[in-house]
């Protein structure tokens, strides 16, 4: 096991910059989501660390080992691909058995780590199979068994759930944290799929453009988004725009919005602040009662998307639409058309530059 | 799903495509292949006026001398040889196109690959003649690089007839290899370097098994036909060029003798037969 270090590491194709000086620390036993839209350079950055594609310039450090110039057979990384690319003339076993039968081991050590690794991710019987003959989420795990069974130093994942159906993906999901925990491989993770990311990382890596915008647990960057972009894209966020006042924020319609005190953006400049829908409460404009501590909005139910535990409510409120989510929790349904008034708390609200 | 709809409804609905193409097969292949087995049980050819009569003795001409054997495995050595440099040219050709280039630049190559199709065969060897005999280009070009004298004269001997072969029929390599290692995908052979397989192991244990299917097609495609060639043979190697394929051409050709030559045509289409059916488990496993 080993830490992976990418430091200021570029490459450009042609004009365009798939990777701008990206530093990045992945550390040890860890599992670190890269997340970012397509075009972002994560899985770019991705097969830099496999050794795929070499960087223009910058280094790659893996376990204290410069490589960023070693080519991907010498770099001892496991790596699973999207489409999995089990080798289709070779059974399940064989396919397990690859990397160390390359790599000249005894026939009776292969068997031994190829039937344990089998076993690890649950295909203990099915070793005499063609990849052909298995399902989607049996494939996956072959995948992952021939990955980890050299015991690399870094198991690199290429958006390994997204060809799987949901249901199969959550199963997954929990299975591969399992594993990585198990045998506590430092992991690197590619997705675009902000759930995925949130659920199954320690650490998450917001890449856009070839830049990493923001770094930290799931937590942080959940509650605390550096910009707009990372709070709209890990997660939903209704965002206000406004100009910086005070500690907050002034909307349009001259309602002050009060706002985590955080970095404060120069007074009176155009700014934003983001609140996760989640955060706010609905409450008919009857019953409620100004809290000076709170921010609050009046406003209008535009549209109520009910879908069992949860409703989703879109307010029409300061010149623009705010999303509510609320649990049906038994409490009175709002309706459309129904005046209410949104609050939240300053602490749930974050401020940015704009 | 596909074969119950079928079996479902017959093969009727599929006449209609399928009628021209074995209609045609038959009119062109099926037909005049009959007739020419017919003459190979006849000592005359009815058109020649002669009475004739049938006999086996067209077939046991075959096996009364070392000659024609003798030629018939000249000929076998010929098509095994051709065919093999024609893979080992051929593969390293197509894998770069199915998986280096890209776009025009492989469109480009591509077709100086299939070039020689366009142009005319007899057109092909003669140049081929200019280039091989002494004097010729490559001992004119061989001799201005050089700073002492070699003589170049491949002209009228085996390695003319192979180099002429192997040019011929090198392009049906390439093709059928194409179309299979194209068919690999990428994420394939960058999953076995991942494992720390090197090229070459990627190569021998990967690229090689899948693209097997291309390689035997392009070798079958090879072999059947330089085993009976006889123009590459008869004009770039002269004396040397005498293999079986350029004596059933003569018995047809110079002597006239149309039920001896369709009778070792036979004789040659049998054997091939029979080496494809005894390799065919090999090759079945090979894939």
């Amino acid at each position: 096991m080993a830490d992976v270090r990418v430091e200021k590491v570029t490459r450009s194709f042609g004009a365009h910059k798939a990777l701008d000086e990206v530093s990045i620390v992945f550390p040890d036993g860890g599992f670190y989501a890269l997340l970012g839209p397509s075009g972002s350079g994560k899985t770019t950055l991705l097969r830099m660390i496999a050794g795929f594609d070499y960087p223009d310039s910058g280094s790659i450090v893996i376990d204290g080992d410069s490589v960023e110039r070693v080519p991907v057979d010498k770099r001892r990384i496991g790596m699973v691909f999207q489409n999995y690319a089990l080798f289709p003339n070779m059974s399940v076993a064989d396919n397990v058995a690859f990397g160390l039968s390359v790599r000249g081991e005894a026939k009776a050590t292969i068997a031994v780590e190829v039937q344990r690794a089998l076993d690890l991710v649950q295909l203990g019987k099915l070793g005499e199979r063609r990849p052909h003959q298995l399902s989607g989420g049996q494939r996956q795990r072959v995948a992952l068994a021939r990955a980890i069974v050299t015991r690399p130093r870094v198991l690199l994942l290429d958006e390994p759930l997204s060809a799987l159906d949901k249901a199969l993906r959550v199963d997954m999901q929990v299975e591969l944290k399992r594993i990585q925990r198990e045998i506590g491989i430092t992991t690197i993770f590619v997705t675009h799929d902000q759930e995925e990311a949130l659920t199954m990382s320690d650490r998450i890596g917001i890449l856009r453009d070839g830049r990493l915008v923001q770094e930290g647990s799931p937590e942080e960057i959940y509650d605390s988004p550096a910009s707009e972009f990372a709070a709209t894209f890990l997660g939903d966020a209704n965002i206000l725009p406004g100009t910086a006042e005070g500690n907050g924020l002034r909307l349009a319609d001259g309602t002050l919005v009060a706002a985590r005190s955080t970095v404060l953006p120069a007074q009176g400049r155009a700014a934003s602040c983001a609140v996760r829908p989640e955060r706010i409460a609905i409450l008919p404009a009857a019953v409620a009662m100004l809290d000076g501590k709170e921010n609050s909005l009046a406003g209008c139910v535009a549209k109520r998307i009910f879908a069992g535990s949860v409703s989703t409510y879109f307010v029409d409120c300061a010149g623009q639409t705010v999303k509510v989510l609320v649990q049906n929790a038994g409490q009175p349904r709002l309706g459309e058309g129904d005046d209410v008034v949104l609050r939240w708390s300053p602490e749930s609200t974050v401020l940015f530059a704009s | 799903m596909a074969t119950g709809g079928a079996s479902r409804r017959g093969i009727g609905p599929a006449l209609p495509l399928l009628a021209p193409a074995y209609l045609w097969l038959t009119v062109a292949i099926f037909l005049p292949l009959s007739a020419m087995a017919f003459f190979s049980f006849m000592t005359e050819l009815p058109m020649s006026g002669k009475d004739w009569s049938f006999t086996l003795e067209n077939y046991a001409a075959f096996f009364s001398g070392a000659l024609y054997p003798t030629l018939l495995w000249a000929s076998l050595r010929l098509g095994l040889e051709v065919t093999f440099w024609c893979l080992l040219i051929g593969f390293p050709a197509a894998y770069v196109l199915a998986k280096v280039l890209k776009g025009r630049v492989r469109e480009a190559i591509f077709l100086l690959v299939i070039l020689p199709f366009w142009s005319n065969g007899l057109v092909r060897i003669f140049s081929w003649a200019m280039v091989l005999r002494e004097g010729g280009i490559l001992d004119t070009a061989l001799n201005a690089v050089l700073p002492f004298k070699v003589n170049i004269d491949l002209m009228y001997s085996y390695p003319a007839v192979i180099i002429g072969l192997v040019h011929s029929y090198v392009p049906y390599v390439v093709l059928t290899c194409y179309l299979t290692l194209q068919a690999i995908d990428d994420s394939l052979i960058e999953a076995a370097r991942s494992l720390g397989a090197s090229r070459l192991q990627t190569l021998r244990r990967l690229i090689l098994p899948l693209a097997m299917p291309g390689l035997i097609a392009g070798g079958v495609l090879i072999f059947v036909p330089v085993v009976g060639s006889f123009m590459e043979p008869r004009i770039l190697g002269g004396r040397t060029g005498t293999f079986y394929g350029t004596v059933i051409e003569d018995q047809f050709v110079a002597v006239f003798n149309w039920p001896l030559g369709a009778a070792l045509s036979f004789i040659l289409l049998a054997v091939v037969l029979v080496i494809l059916a005894v390799a065919a488990p090999v090759l079945r496993r090979a894939q």
